[in-house]
């Protein structure tokens, strides 16, 4: 299926949205969507919800020979899945552009910026590394699917840990969870993205566009940046004109919106380590509320009604006064007939006319007759059954 | 390559250039005959081929073509030689389709497409040899072969990497430089409006940096609008004077 195209009166209504600097849901220019982060009762999984957006993260590992150019570094593997469960738009086994944008732009976020220690993951050189799979899938898309994806990944990550191993010779031992306490992979820093929506030629712009922003606008300006100020890719898409001036407002904005991502991927981790050590409940069955129909809730929009009623007010104050009299019918001209109205009905009226005609029938009829007889009397008397009217002026 | 050391403390680079030295840049235009456009760029030893075909009949199924402009196709490929390893997949995997993807990108914030409703374009582009730098090669290159197709553009479209080493802007990497794992920026600029059709960051770079490289790349960009501009001029010179015959 193809995805719903929006109609044009709902793209003029966004974009004058934008030009007013209000959006569909009440957010300002540079807000973000709430963002909740929940951790599985396993290490290295998580789900991310940004607004209605939800995408989940899972980090596995597995022990396989290094590349050739690299012997000693683990390896890296990111992988980003949209299913159609997501979104109608989307096609299972297909490449297409979003998918192949997506899963780079994670790639070059994560992989390039070595947020990761590689070379902590070798375990013989040059025979034995491990491998860290990242397989992030998108459950529910409603825009902004590479920010929701990269603080997926990242968190994952963070939560992950391997098992522990032991070399004696060339003998490569992996112990169980039971026997020997997992170990955590050395984050260096987290990297994360912050998505920037352009609209009318680059002159507005918004940080986390929701899907249909997403349809509307010009182009994407990705930033991925970590909380040391230290920016780790940027990639632009789209076909949209920037001026460099606005590619370093937007990394100025970032880093603000970056730190306090951080701040918050470092307390849900902080909360589920805790939760963990104390033996309570943890894991996604404990973060989702219970008996509650998810579909139909809906976060209340944070409209501003302060003066709401002041205005309403002024507006009904402004308008005028609702005509009382009712418009009279309006005949557009002589001989026209109206249904409805009021008016008269005219449909008896018109008996009289159908008698004449009647009559003009029976004279023809007549004259007909005369044709027929052979007589020399022009007054020939014709006898009309029923009516003595008739007869009188068949007579004439 | 840790031990490689990028900038010489007498400010010579690996390849003896200075740090917003350009590389040598040679090119041809109207390389083949078959084509609408072509051109052959060498950015020192990074060597491109761009075919332009179009603006013609929406080729395939009918649907992709839009009512208002027309579309750009791009395909990339590296050829199997082009790297020291030798590559299996001249192209289709993941780089390479994201390439194609930025060069399309690029050309339709730069080609008036809105001339050509119900048509497409195609580019087709092709590394022969790489040395760092391939994205920008490969726009040069395919901005060309549109100017040789007789394609209306807002502008050059012209790309150049940009690096960071010791806080100083390195401009037009070269292969070692991009594979030392430091920053690499690419830019594609319209020079005439500074508009920036995209940029692409790779690895760390302190925010704080970002305005020296970004400008950096801007007037590598600049500089080599001037090559291509003489190389057009003389293209175009060489042609009046055989049709002239």
């Amino acid at each position: 299926m193809r995805e719903t195209p929006l109609s044009n009166c709902e793209r003029d209504f966004l974009l004058k949205g934008i030009q007013e600097k209000k959006r569909l849901d009440g957010r300002q220019t540079y807000d973000y969507r709430n963002i909740k982060i929940s951790f599985g009762t396993d290490y290295g999984c998580c789900t991310v919800t940004l607004g209605k957006t939800r995408v989940l993260a899972q980090v596995s590992c597995e022990l396989v020979p290094p590349k050739d150019s690299r012997p000693t570094e683990g390896i890296m593997f990111f992988n980003l899945e949209l299913s159609p469960m997501a979104s109608p738009g989307f096609q299972s086994n297909r490449q297409s552009e979003l998918l192949v944008t997506l899963n780079r732009q994670l790639e070059r976020c994560l992989r390039n910026s070595r947020c990761i220690d590689t070379e902590s993951l070798c375990v013989i050189s040059g025979e034995k590394v491990w491998q860290i799979r990242v397989d992030v899938h998108v459950l529910n898309h409603d825009g902004n699917l590479m920010d929701a994806a990269s603080v997926a990944a990242i968190s994952a990550l963070c939560h992950f840990k391997r098992p522990e191993v032991a070399i004696q010779g060339r003998d490569v031992t992996v112990f169980s969870p039971e026997e020997r306490d997992p170990v955590p992979l050395s984050v260096y820093h987290m990297p994360i993205c912050v998505s920037f929506a352009f609209f009318q030629q680059g002159s507005y712009l918004l940080v986390d566009p929701c899907e249909k922003e997403e349809l509307v606008m010009d182009g994407l300006l990705v930033l991925a940046m970590n909380k040391h100020r230290e920016i780790c890719s940027i990639q632009s898409s789209g076909g949209i004109m920037l001026l460099k001036d606005q590619v370093l407002r937007c990394s100025k904005i970032a880093s603000v919106k970056v730190s306090e991502i951080t701040e918050l991927i470092t307390k849900a981790l902080e909360n589920d380590r805790r939760a963990r050590k104390e033996g309570g409940k943890f894991g996604f069955a404990e973060s989702i509320a219970k008996e509650r129909i998810t579909v139909l809730t809906r976060e209340e929009a944070p409209l501003d009604t302060t003066d709401i009623q002041a205005t309403a007010d002024g507006i009904i104050s402004k308008a005028d006064a609702p005509p009382e009299v009712v418009p009279s019918p309006v005949i557009v001209a002589t001989g026209t007939g109206q249904v409805g109205e009021g008016l008269e009905n005219t449909w008896g009226l018109e008996e009289d006319d159908e008698e004449e005609e009647m009559a003009d029938v029976t004279e023809r009829k007549t004259k007909e007759d005369e044709v027929m007889v052979l007589s020399d009397s022009e007054e020939e008397e014709v006898v009309i059954l029923n009516q003595d009217g008739r007869s009188k002026r068949s007579q004439r | 390559m840790a031990g490689l050391e990028l900038l010489s403390d007498q400010g010579y680079r690996l390849d003896g250039r200075k740090a917003t030295e350009l590389r040598k840049v040679q090119a041809r235009m109207g390389v083949f005959a078959q084509a609408d456009g072509s051109a052959y760029m060498e950015q020192g030893n990074t060597k491109a081929l761009a075919v332009v075909y179009g603006p013609h009949e929406v080729r395939g199924s009918r649907s992709k073509s839009l009512h208002d402009r027309a579309v750009i196709n791009c395909q990339y490929s590296m050829a199997t030689f082009s790297t020291a390893e030798r590559k299996r997949r001249p192209h289709g995997d993941r780089k390479s389709s994201e390439m194609s993807l930025h060069l399309k990108q690029t050309f339709e914030a730069a080609v008036l497409t809105q001339l050509y409703p119900r048509s497409q374009i195609d580019i087709y582009v092709k590394i022969l040899q790489s040395d760092g730098g391939n994205y920008s090669a490969c726009v040069n290159a395919a901005t060309l072969a549109l100017v040789d197709a007789g394609i209306p553009m807002r502008d050059y479209v012209c790309a150049c990497t940009a690096g960071f080493v010791e806080d100083t802007p390195l401009a037009d990497l070269c292969h070692a430089e991009e594979s030392g794992g430091g920053t690499t920026l690419s830019l594609a600029l319209l020079p005439r409006s500074e508009n920036i059709a995209l940029v692409q960051m790779d690895a760390r770079l302190h925010q704080d940096h970002l305005p020296a490289l970004m400008e950096a790349a801007m007037e590598a960009c600049k500089g080599l609008s001037k090559v291509l501009d003489s190389v057009v001029r003389q293209h175009l010179q060489e042609v009046s004077v055989q049709t002239r015959e």
